[in-house]
């Protein structure tokens, strides 16, 4: 007997029915995607990300073309007719930063000159590359693009993006030959960055709007509106000093910061290959003890041992000369300041 | 003697592959990274749309699979969680779905009153999502701004329903 003549026969689910259960059980797992997908790096459907993100970045890129080129065309008609005005201006600032670049020039001289008496090391410079952004995600919960360089030109997670005016987001997830970038003004975002007046440290935190807020700003009267703020590079995962924008009042109240990056159109970009000093070296050596590598050294060679014994016992022979009295001297009589010896004038002859 | 009149009847990839495929290609369009005179091309959830009609039409299996589809599809695209936007598809669906005998032969300022309400209540739950998830609210302001342009695509919700809602008479 079949199935549509037996009992069932005249049993008919309503279409709204069935619709109602498939929404449903569609609901349940979009809430265990959300539960288990957080954005991150570690999340398990990142691979599945960066698949379909190489795939539509380059159909991003189609559409980008001709903005560009467009923009292109329109800065060369902006520019002959306004190639007079825009030459006083050049002209105007190149006379404001004339000062400024001799100043700069004396100031790396005395830096140069400080860091080689304190012996500090100076970070490496940083190797970049250079990007385009070909696509733009600007919604209220996420603020993202896509970049058309990957892993296959040593782009990786974590590495810092800028543009010609400061910084503008950092990578988050990579592909052979596409990145993504979040932007400073994502909600996930957090920066840790300083006030360049009163070096106070804060956070950098998105919340989708263009302009991000200063969070936990340390002190009191740290922070005043027209304030440069720049990356602090703490936690190691941003070079210090890369200018982000200017501290401003929020209509909320709150402290924000205007970007330098809006200034102009984020189109060509620079990712810094930047390595943090946590991951040039190894977790295990960093929490090795102090003298571990005292089983590995070789023996030492016999100009080595001299030498150490020869530091010991002058280290010996100054410790005896500082313990024992010094013998009393005369007071001198009169106090005679000490002239220095007798300079030959210049261009004397001998 | 009377001639035979044609029924046309209108399969899913008319009323639910085609659009869907549409509102995929037009969310990359709008993707672009264009800046004229300081502003960005607006960026509005297009599927909205769809999930607003599409029970309007008719009710279906397929429509809240292809939703769910194309929430992932725009969480990608937006490096959103997974399951945002298909969460919030699925709940103007389902609302609509159930107040269909309601909105049935209703005026269009009737409709869009109801699809206003419908994209507030989506962007609240999304906002509310992103709440537990991120660990900043949104702004309110970026929810707004994205909120207004969704609200103007309700020609092409309008246009929808009425292209199909009387297509196929098994369901009138």
């Amino acid at each position: 007997m079949a199935f549509r003549d037996g009992p069932f026969e005249n049993i008919k689910v309503p279409l709204v029915w069935t619709a109602a259960v498939t929404v449903v059980i569609a609901a349940i797992g979009c809430v265990l995607l959300l539960i288990s997908d957080a954005r991150a790096q570690n999340s398990p459907y990142q691979p599945v990300r960066a698949g379909v993100e190489s795939v539509s970045g380059p159909v991003g890129g189609v559409f980008a073309a001709p903005v560009r080129w467009f923009g292109h065309a329109s800065d060369y008609v902006g520019g002959y007719f306004f190639a007079v005005s825009e030459n006083r201006r050049l002209k105007r600032e190149l006379a404001e930063l004339q000062p400024w670049r001799d100043q700069a020039i004396a100031l790396k001289n005395v830096n140069a000159r400080y860091e080689a008496m304190l012996g500090i090391r100076p970070e490496p410079p940083v190797a970049m590359r250079t990007a385009r952004s070909i696509s733009d995600t600007r919604g209220p919960f996420s603020n993202a693009r896509l970049l058309d360089v990957g892993a296959a030109r040593g782009v990786k997670v974590g590495n810092p993006v800028i543009n010609e005016h400061g910084l503008v987001g950092r990578i988050v997830g990579t592909s052979s030959n596409v990145s993504r970038m979040l932007l400073l003004t994502d909600v996930a975002s957090r920066t840790p960055v300083l006030v360049d007046r009163t070096d106070a440290r804060a956070l950098l935190t998105g919340d989708g709007s263009g302009n991000p807020r200063l969070e936990f700003v340390r002190g009191v009267g740290s922070v005043q509106a027209g304030d440069r703020i720049l990356s602090s590079g703490d936690g190691g995962g941003f070079p210090r000093g890369v200018p982000i924008g200017v501290a401003a009042r929020g209509i909320d109240g709150s402290w924000r910061v205007k970007l330098f990056s809006d200034r102009g159109a984020i189109d060509y970009v620079r990712v810094m290959l930047f390595e943090d000093f946590g991951q040039l070296i190894g977790a295990d050596d960093l929490n090795a003890p102090p003298l571990a590598a005292l089983d590995t050294l070789a023996e030492a060679t016999a100009a080595q041992t001299t030498a150490i014994t020869d530091s010991a016992a002058r280290r010996a022979a100054a410790r005896e000369a500082a313990a024992t009295p010094p013998a009393a001297t005369p007071a001198p009589s009169t106090a005679q300041p000490v002239q220095p010896p007798a300079q030959p004038a210049p261009g004397g002859t001998e | 003697m009377r001639r035979p009149v044609a029924v046309r009847v209108v399969g899913p990839m008319q009323w639910i592959v085609y659009p869907a495929l549409i509102s995929v290609a037009a969310t990359i369009v709008l993707q672009t990274p264009v800046e004229l005179f300081g502003l960005h091309l607006p960026e509005p959830v297009i599927p909205m749309v769809l999930a607003f009609a599409w029970p309007l039409i008719r009710p279906s299996v397929l429509a809240p699979m292809v939703l769910v589809t194309l929430g992932l599809a725009l969480d990608i695209l937006t490096y959103g969680p997974l399951g945002l936007w298909g969460l919030t598809f699925l709940a103007i669906y389902s609302i609509v779905l159930a107040s269909r005998s309601f909105l049935a032969g209703q005026d269009t300022a009737v409709l869009f009153v109801w699809y206003a309400a419908c994209c507030a209540l989506a962007f609240l739950l999304a906002y509310v999502v992103m709440a537990f998830i991120a660990p900043t609210p949104a702004s309110l302001i970026s929810v707004f701004l994205q909120l207004l342009p969704t609200l103007l695509l309700f020609p092409f919700a309008h246009r929808l329903i009425e292209r199909f809602e009387d297509g196929d008479v098994r369901f009138r």
